[in-house]
This record gives structure tokens, C-alpha cells and sequence, in this order.
């Protein structure tokens, strides 16, 4: 479904440059060392970014220029998702309508985003009234509410503690499940990878260095995976 | 806490010891005191005679020196003030902080009679309007200006000798018709500057086509820029004088040297120092004795002079009048 | 410490007041005084922040080579002394000026400074830069995420001026515009030159005329406990609006453009940084080429007293610093901080002048207030830095205690150590700038050091301003030529120190 195709970007000394497939609905998890370029593979696939070469294609469409609200992406951020100065429900109904013009049908859909992330009657509270992990699920149901075929995570969960983390993952592998999302994630454990993806990229340098199924990786790690199990 | 009455012990002897010569401190303004001024070379002068010493304090300008006298009192250290102006002398007088001068000057130059006791002039000048030679129709009275559009930068009688010399000038030549004068000119004033050294900046740079300074202001970019551009408007109402005055304080530890120095300031040691320096007339020097250039001034038909008691009486209405014909 | 400050502040009013004999009441001249401080402080802080948004929105989604050190240098005019600021403007925009120059040219009318809209323009020149300085930063700490995220719901302009730069403004505006309000109603020489004549009188002027001309203490006193009454009753009106925002936080993060965008508006940012850069740029750009060529002629008396300058720069920001830095902590510690930042206020709102004169009026029976000039002048300067110096450092030291707080407490630091380990390091930017303004603001000022000091011992400004007194006008712009130059290198080398130092 995505195809990247030769994608290179030079950038303060440090050289990205793959080409790689993703079949719709694989949930890829992408590994590395901070600097290995998690981030800025996951920011030209976005579009926050303009690759020096290569093609990004989706469906066999060029999306390599496309602007990044025309991509048929979702992205999730590690924090700061959510404005501080707009309440639960605003902030998820800036998925479907940045100027929060909702007809009373865009209202029903918003409420029911935010049932399913077990937040209902939560619509009033400003952000900062939330935990951590209350804040992450408003992000996820502005997902939900925005429904695009492919997700993009930039370690998400990574602030929360480790029985809340393992609750969002869970959530988000039945969305997965139930929407049949493409995903890629960017994460720095293995265990989380191993929870949600299928499919497992490592990054070093800028170079992707493995590029398996999970399962497969799991069984018989090749060596660069060692460090990491 | 020992060491500290020690040290204090032993600077009180060291100090006493230093002090052979007795020490005159003139307060005055700061352009007097500084290198370029007259200060150096009459601090050189006096000491050569005195054997003492002769230390010069600057206090801001001539208003901000009386203001200083009044801040400190009866404990002020100096002994001297030298830099008022006649208008501001009866005020000084008021404070009873001077002590009369008992010497009879001689030889004075003064195009007025002189009789205070408290005060003596050391150097004067005439108010005047200030232009470029290539100023066509320069107005010759205050009449001819306020009809013509001649643009005029002046400054505020309230923080200014200048600015308060200027209002004295017309309260003396136009007495009750000062208000009607002030009407007239108030669109000819481009701007009120708290000073002279912003006024006459501003008319430099071209802001304004007169400025209100001083018959000798041309004698400076003359003498030391070499230029001729520049020459005073004379009027036909006559000028005002600015008369500068120096007094010794009554509490002064050192009444003698006080006096010595007062008789000093009159004689042509100082003086001839004053022309070059001060850019004003000498108080007591023969129009033969100043330097080349400062025939080619101005030189107006009459000098206008309001007494001490006089100036301090019309003060504060003309001040009025004048705020209020320019806030219209 | 906060007390202190009180005392240093009110103290000398009390003084000024003590010393004076006879009736004290204010005159009609002073309403009107009053009535019109207050129009032009108020219409100077509305246009500032008012044209700040523009530039600043603009400096903060564009990228171009120069960037960094147009912004550093933009925040020239705020720096300088005002004298000199105002010889600029009048070269631009005055009679003789290179605007009305230009107008000549084309055939169109005359441009008219002065007056009221002289003073508010000279106003804007000196304050937009902060206003600018505060507004910019604001803009660059919102989290990249955030517009990120913009870009990714599809914002459209409007949608970003709704749920970004809205919120934004509503929480800074009311702070900056207060501030420079309350640098505008004690401002002296702008509004007597600029202002055409006596119906342009301000508070500040009136208490000069009280003291110099008049020696009427009392009015004087009453004028100072007025300005006092502006301040707080401005400061009660903001503090209702606002919310704490710092000025000394970095400038480097990169700007990021908006989602939407368009030509128009990449055109209306050039126009907007082009002509905010033209504006507080040219009149510095006269005042270089009319003094450049006077600096290498200048007297030796000019050359020590700015070394003298420097000292007393050095010296004021490190006791403005040591000053700055408990109160901060202290603040940061109280539920209720903005009451003691409130009082480091009023240091901007009392007159120099009245300070200085009480406090020549306490020591002068104590000691010979010429020897102390040069400290007096010192610690005055470091009062008036000492709100700008919060502003930047409170913030920071909530930050570092936030983070560093706990640690600090579980490895059992106090006092000088948790200093040292904690908090020092964090506040490494904040103070480089805050440092930096208060030599600046030292090195440029013209107040307390007139009422006490004496040629050969006199600062920068000073010699400057008698130069000007004695026909000397050729030699005086080439001070100020050098005092610009050592005031902007003195506010660089700390500024730029602070930001090497700091963390990521």
C-alpha cells in the first residue's frame, strides 16, 4: 500500500536512505538508537519533511510532495497533541473540522469517539485536567474520529507508566484490528513492538539493517537484534 | 573594629598632613569645567598665585547649580558659586546663603550699570536668534517674525536659562502685548527642547531656520571651525542681556582666598581667558582686547536688562502667558 | 530582599517629601501633565504591541539567512539612550529628515514629527522591540508537535489564528503592553523634544521642572507618589489579564512555517519584517554615518569615561544580578509571587529623578555625594533592571525547580550548593540575558549620574551630553557612535554567552 521508493535525505551530517514496502494493513515497528532517524523517516513519510530523492508512493500515487493534511495518514505524537486552551471534545472534533463547524450528525460522531476510548461525559474537561493516560486516549479517539487507513506513532506511549502503556497498546492493536489499519511505529522497546506490530524494521545510521516479520525476528534474532532483546 | 579606628585614626593624620594648602571649591556648571572650557587654564592661573588649591565642582547647568546649593544648605562645601544669571540671582539671594562681596568693581565692560553687592559679573552676552547667512528675509524684530513663516526652535523657560531669557526679552520690550507676541510666534515654534545644546543640535541638522542662542554663537563656528555660515539676527527692540555671576557663600571656611579669587575673576588673567572658551563677552576686558572675529558680531542698538527683583516678579506670569499662548 | 527594594524605591520619595516646606498641592499645569502622560503612554503601548504581532508572527514561521542577527539587532533601539535615539528618529523623520527628503522628491506634503504623534512614534521606536522580543518567544515555545499537528488536521489560516496565535496573544499581550506603558509615563526627553511645546508636559518633565527651576520639593514628592499611583493602578488592571510568561528563554529554536500557506501571505511577513527591520534600523544607520568619522578624534576624557561606563555597567548588572536572583527564588517559592514582582515594578515607574535627588538628600549629610556618584548611579541602574531581570528569571527557576527541585532535595542540596548544582545551570539563558540588558540599561543612562557627579568622573552619556552643551556637536556623535557600539557589544557578549552556556 505504501511504497517507499529510494527515499534519501542528507540532513546536519546524517544520510537517510531506504526503499521498503508496506502491504496494507502490516503494523510495522520501527526500531533504533536515538539518531538512527526513527523520527525523520517517520516525518518524510508525514510530509513535515521533503526528501532529497525518491519516491513516496500510496496506492501507486506520488504523495512524495503532497501536502501533509491531503497524506491518508493519522499521526500520534509522544506528547503535545492535545491545546491546552480547548476542551476534551474540541480538540477531538478538530479532527474532523479545524473551524469546529459541526452539524449536530459531526457532534454524535465525536461523542461516540470518545465512548469508545471509555471517556464519555469527559467532553467538557480541559486537558489539563487529565492524566497522562486520559490525555493519550482523547488523541486516540481524534484518530478514530479522523479514520484514515494509515497510522503513523512517534513512540506514543512512551511517558506513560507501564500498565497504562500496555493498556493503550492493547487499545490500539483492537482498533487495528477493527479498522484494519496500516501502522507504522516508531519505539525504542521491543516488548511494546512485540505487543502491536507484526512486522519488525531496525534502523541504524540511517540505513534500515533488518527487515522481518516479527515472529520470525523473535525466533531467530539475527545478531544487530541481539542488542535489543 | 580596632583595625577600623586605627585606619581612621591614622588617615585623619595623613589628611591633615597632606592639607598644607588651603583648598577654594568653586561650584559651577559643567561645560565651564570641562577640557575645552575655561576651567584649565583659570585653575592654572589662580593656583600660580594663591598657593592653594583651586578645585572646580561641575553642578549640571546654571539652574541645576542653584538647585544644588539649595539641596545642601548651610553644609555645602563650596565657596564659591560661579554661573548664575541675573535672572536667577534673587532667588539665589533669598536662600541667605551668600555673603555680600565688599569689593568695588572696576574696569567693568557691561553694556549696563552693575550695583549688587552679592554678585559679580564675570561674563555676558546678548539673546539672539541664530540663522544660516543664506537666510532670505531674516525678520528683524520680534513683530516681523511672528508675520513671517520663518520656522524657530526654542527652549523651555521652565528647565532652561536660555528658554527663561527669552521670555524675560519679550516681557521687557513688549511689557503688556508679551501675550500677543507669544500668539504669533506659536506657529513659527517647530519645537520646545529642554536645553540649548538639543536646540541648537536640532537647528545644525536642519530642523529649524533660527534658533534662540547667543550674538557670540557664530563668533565659535568662526574661530574654531572656520566657517562664516552662521550670523545672529539683530532686532530692533534690542536684545537681552544674559549676565553670568559668581558669589561666595557665607559659610565658607576660607572668606579671604573666596574673596582673593572674586577679585581674580575680574582681572585680565581670567578674562582673557573667557572669550575663547566660554564663547561670551568678558565682563571686564576692552572690546580692543578680544580676539579676531568677534568684531564681525552682531552688535545690537540696545540691551535690555530686567533688575534681579524685577525678573524674579515677572516670572511666574509671563510663564503663564507663555504656556498659555502656546497650548492652543 | 523584596523589601529592600521597597525601601530603596520609596525611601527617597519619603526623603524628597521630608525636605520639602510649604504647601503641597498640584497646579493645573500638573492635571494637564498628568492627562497627557497618560494618553501618550497608553497610545505608545497599544501601537507597539499592535504592530508587533505582525512582525513578530512573521519572524516566527520564516527562515532566512541573516535571521538570527536581524532579530539581535532589531532589539537595538530598546537598548540605546534615549538622546540618542531621538537624534535618529529626527534625522529619518524629522523637518530636515531623510523621509521628508524623499517626499520632497516625489512632490507629495510635509511629514510633521512633532507633537503628540512625535512622541508615540519615538515610543514605538524604543518598545517594539521588546514588544517583539516578548511575542517572538511566546511563538517559539509552543511545542513543534502542535503545528505539526496543525499542518496535519489541515488548518486553515484562519483556523491557526483561532487555536494558536488567539490564545497566545490573550495571555501576553496584556503583560508587555503594561510594561511599556509604565516605561512610557516616565519618559522625559522624547516628549519635551518631540512633543512641540509646552501642552506636550509629562509627569516626569513636571518633577524636573519641581526640582530645578521651582526647588518646590513638595510638589515634586506629591508628582513621584503620582506616578507610584499609575503604576499600581496599571499593574492591578494587568495582572487580572495576564499570565506569566518569560523574557529570557532562547530566540534559536527553529521557526516553522504555518499549514495554508500561501503567497500572500509569505509577502505580507516580508513586508512585515522588511519594514519593522527599515524602521528600527535607518534612524540607527543615520546616527552611525553622522558620528562614524568624529570617533577616531575624540577627546581622551571621552575614552575614559567609557571605560569608566563599563565598569559601572559590569558592576551594576552583577549587583542587579545579586539582587535578581534570591528574589526570584523566594518568589517562586510564594503562592502569591506577582505581589513581590509588582514591587520590582515600581522601580520603573518611580522617576530616576526622584530617586536620585533623595537619595541626595539621605547621604548628603552622611558623606560627599560625588565620591558616591559613581556607586549611587550604580545601584539606581541596577534597580530599574531588576523587573526585566524577574521577568526572564522567574519562570526559569519554576522551570528548574520543577525538574531539578526533587533531585536537589533527595541528594539533600540547599541553599548555596543547590544553587551551584540545581539551579545555576538552568538559568544560564535567562540571566546571559538578563545580565546583558542591565549593562545596557547602565551604560546608556543619563539620570541620577547628572545630579551627582563632576567633569573627569563622569560616564559615557554624560561626557556625550556636554559635548552637545559646548558646540561640539561633531564630537558628540561620534559618542554616541561609541556608546551604541560598546552598549550593543556589552548586551551581545553576555546574551550570547547565556545562550552557549545553557543546556539544549
Amino acid at each position: 500500500m505504501l511504497t517507499l521508493e529510494d527515499l534519501s535525505l542528507s540532513q546536519d551530517g546524517f544520510d537517510l536512505s531506504l526503499t521498503a514496502d508496506i502491504a496494507r494493513g502490516d503494523r510495522v515497528a520501527l526500531l533504533g538508537a536515538s539518531g538512527s532517524g526513527k523520527s525523520t523517516l517517520l516525518s518524510l513519510i508525514a510530509g513535515f519533511l521533503s526528501p532529497d530523492r525518491g519516491r513516496i508512493l500510496c496506492d501507486g500515487r506520488d504523495m512524495t510532495h503532497a501536502p501533509v493534511a491531503a497524506r491518508p495518514m493519522s499521526i500520534l505524537f509522544q506528547d503535545s497533541n492535545l491545546f491546552p486552551h480547548l476542551s476534551v471534545f474540541d480538540n477531538v472534533a478538530l479532527g474532523l473540522r479545524p473551524d469546529l463547524r459541526l452539524s449536530a450528525q459531526d457532534r454524535v460522531r465525536v461523542d461516540d469517539c470518545l465512548s469508545r476510548v471509555d471517556l464519555h461525559g469527559f467532553g467538557d474537561r480541559r486537558p489539563s485536567a487529565l492524566s497522562g493516560g486520559q490525555q493519550a486516549r482523547v488523541a486516540l479517539a481524534r484518530m478514530l474520529l479522523r479514520d484514515r487507513p494509515i497510522a503513523l506513532l512517534d513512540e506514543p506511549f512512551a511517558a506513560l507508566d507501564p500498565g497504562l502503556k500496555t493498556e493503550m497498546l492493547a487499545r490500539m492493536r483492537e482498533l487495528c484490528d477493527e479498522r484494519g489499519l496500516t501502522l507504522v511505529m516508531a519505539c525504542h522497546d521491543l516488548r511494546d513492538a512485540e505487543r502491536l506490530c507484526d512486522r519488525l524494521w531496525l534502523l541504524e545510521d540511517g540505513k534500515l539493517v533488518v527487515d522481518a516479520a516479527m515472529s520470525d525476528a523473535l525466533d531467530k534474532p539475527p545478531d544487530l537484534l541481539r542488542p535489543w532483546m | 573594629m580596632r583595625h577600623t579606628i586605627i585606619a581612621a585614626g591614622l588617615s585623619v593624620f595623613a589628611g591633615a598632613a597632606l592639607a598644607q594648602s588651603p583648598v577654594l571649591t568653586v561650584y559651577t556648571y559643567d561645560s565651564f569645567v570641562a577640557d575645552w572650557g575655561p576651567g584649565p587654564a583659570i585653575e592654572q592661573a589662580f593656583e600660580a598665585q594663591c598657593a592653594c588649591d583651586l578645585q572646580f565642582v561641575g553642578a549640571g547647568d546654571g539652574a541645576a547649580l542653584l538647585a544644588r546649593i539649595r539641596l545642601e544648605g548651610a553644609r555645602t562645601d563650596a565657596d564659591i558659586v560661579l554661573g548664575l544669571d541675573t535672572n536667577l540671582t534673587a532667588a539665589a539671594v533669598e536662600t541667605g546663603l551668600f555673603a555680600p562681596h565688599g569689593i568695588v568693581a572696576q574696569g567693568l565692560t557691561l553694556p549696563v550699570a552693575w550695583d549688587d553687592e552679592t554678585f559679580l559679573p564675570y561674563d555676558w552676552g546678548y539673546f539672539a536668534f541664530v540663522h544660516d547667512v543664506e537666510l532670505e528675509d531674516a525678520p528683524a524684530n520680534f513683530e516681523a517674525l511672528a508675520a513671517s513663516d520663518v520656522s524657530i526652535v526654542i527652549q523651555d523657560p521652565r528647565s532652561s536659562t536660555p528658554g527663561l531669557g527669552l521670555l524675560m526679552w519679550v516681557e521687557a520690550a513688549y511689557g503688556d502685548r508679551a501675550a500677543e507676541i507669544w500668539e504669533g510666534l506659536a506657529d513659527n515654534i517647530v519645537t520646545v527642547t529642554p536645553g540649548w545644546s538639543e536646540a541648537y543640535g536640532l537647528f545644525l541638522e536642519g530642523e529649524a531656520d533660527m534658533v534662540l542662542s547667543y550674538t557670540t554663537s557664530p563668533a565659535y563656528h568662526l574661530i574654531a571651525e572656520e566657517d562664516a555660515s552662521k550670523t545672529a539676527a539683530a532686532f530692533s527692540e534690542g536684545h537681552y542681556l544674559q549676565v553670568e555671576v559668581a558669589g561666595m557663600l557665607a559659610g565658607t571656611d576660607q572668606p579671604e582666598l573666596a574673596r582673593a579669587f572674586l577679585e581674580f575673576m575680574l582681572s585680565p588673567a581670567f578674562q582673557e581667558v573667557i572669550p575663547t572658551t566660554n564663547w561670551m563677552y568678558p565682563a571686564a576686558l576692552p572690546a580692543d582686547a578680544l580676539p579676531d572675529g568677534f568684531e564681525t558680531l552682531v552688535q545690537p542698538s540696545q540691551a535690555l536688562l530686567l533688575s534681579p527683583e524685577a525678573a524674579a516678579a515677572a516670572r511666574n506670569p509671563a510663564l503663564e502667558t507663555w504656556q498659555r499662548a502656546l497650548s492652543r | 530582599m523584596a523589601a529592600l527594594v521597597c525601601l530603596a524605591v520609596l525611601g527617597p520619595l519619603g526623603a524628597v517629601l521630608w525636605r520639602a516646606d510649604g504647601p503641597i498641592r498640584l497646579g493645573a499645569s500638573d492635571w494637564s501633565a498628568i492627562r497627557f502622560t497618560l494618553l501618550q503612554a497608553a497610545l505608545s503601548a497599544l501601537g507597539s504591541v499592535v504592530l508587533a504581532i505582525p512582525v513578530a508572527r512573521a519572524l516566527a514561521r520564516r527562515t532566512f539567512r541573516g535571521r538570527q542577527a536581524l532579530v539581535t539587532l532589531m532589539g537595538a533601539p530598546f537598548l540605546l539612550p534615549v538622546i540618542v535615539a531621538v537624534l535618529g528618529l529626527l534625522a529619518i523623520f524629522g523637518r530636515a529628515g531623510w523621509l521628508n527628503g524623499a517626499l520632497g522628491w516625489i512632490g507629495a506634503g510635509d511629514v510633521q514629527i512633532y507633537g503628540l504623534q512625535g512622541v508615540v512614534l519615538a515610543h514605538v521606536f524604543l518598545n517594539l522591540p521588546l514588544a517583539v522580543r516578548l511575542l517572538l518567544q511566546d511563538w517559539l515555545s509552543i511545542p513543534s508537535e502542535r503545528i505539526r499537528l496543525a499542518h496535519a488536521l489541515g488548518f486553515s489560516h484562519a483556523d491557526m489564528r483561532r487555536h494558536f496565535e488567539w490564545p497566545l496573544l490573550r495571555a501576553t499581550l496584556p503583560g508587555a503592553a503594561l510594561l511599556i506603558f509604565l516605561i512610557c509615563t516616565t519618559s522625559f526627553a522624547v516628549a519635551l523634544i518631540l512633543g512641540g511645546g509646552p501642552a506636550a508636559t509629562t509627569v516626569e518633565l513636571a518633577i524636573y521642572q519641581a526640582f530645578r527651576f521651582d526647588f518646590d520639593l513638595g510638589r515634586a514628592a506629591l508628582l513621584g507618589i503620582v506616578q507610584v499611583a499609575i503604576c499600581v493602578c496599571a499593574g492591578l488592571m494587568a495582572f487580572g489579564v495576564t499570565r506569566r510568561r518569560d523574557i529570557g528563554a532562547g530566540l534559536d529554536r527553529a521557526p516553522m512555517a504555518w499549514p495554508g500557506d500561501t503567497r500572500g501571505s509569505r509577502w505580507g511577513d516580508t513586508i512585515a519584517i522588511t519594514g519593522a527591520a527599515l524602521f528600527l534600523l535607518l534612524p540607527l544607520l543615520a546616527v552611525v554615518m553622522q558620528g562614524l568619522p568624529a570617533v577616531s578624534g575624540l577627546p581622551g576624557l571621552v575614552w575614559a569615561a567609557a571605560a569608566r561606563s563599563i565598569v559601572l555597567a559590569l558592576a551594576s548588572a552583577a549587583l542587579a544580578v545579586s539582587l535578581a536572583v534570591p528574589m526570584a527564588i523566594f518568589m517562586v517559592r510564594l503562592r502569591r509571587p506577582a505581589l513581590v514582582e509588582g514591587v520590582a515594578f515600581l522601580t520603573i515607574a518611580v522617576s530616576p529623578m526622584v530617586i536620585g535627588t533623595g537619595l541626595f538628600v539621605l547621604i548628603f549629610p552622611v558623606a560627599d555625594p560625588v565620591a558616591l556618584a559613581l556607586p549611587v548611579t550604580g545601584l539606581v541602574n541596577a534597580l530599574i533592571s531588576l523587573p526585566f531581570l524577574l521577568r526572564a528569571l522567574v519562570p526559569a527557576v519554576q522551570q528548574a525547580e520543577a525538574t531539578q527541585g526533587r533531585l536537589a532535595d533527595a541528594l539533600g542540596l540547599r541553599g548555596l550548593q543547590r544553587l551551584r548544582h540545581a539551579l545555576l545551570p538552568r538559568l544560564s539563558r535567562p540571566l546571559g540575558f538578563g545580565v546583558g540588558l542591565a549593562a545596557a540599561f547602565s551604560m546608556g543612562d543619563l539620570g541620577v549620574i547628572a545630579l551627582f557627579s563632576t567633569p573627569g568622573q563622569g560616564t559615557l552619556p554624560l561626557e556625550m551630553y556636554r559635548l552637545m552643551g559646548s558646540y561640539r556637536t561633531d564630537d558628540a556623535q561620534g559618542a554616541a557612535v561609541l556608546l551604541m557600539g560598546l552598549t550593543l557589544a556589552l548586551f551581545w557578549a553576555f546574551d550570547r554567552g547565556g545562550r552557549l552556556n545553557a543546556d539544549a
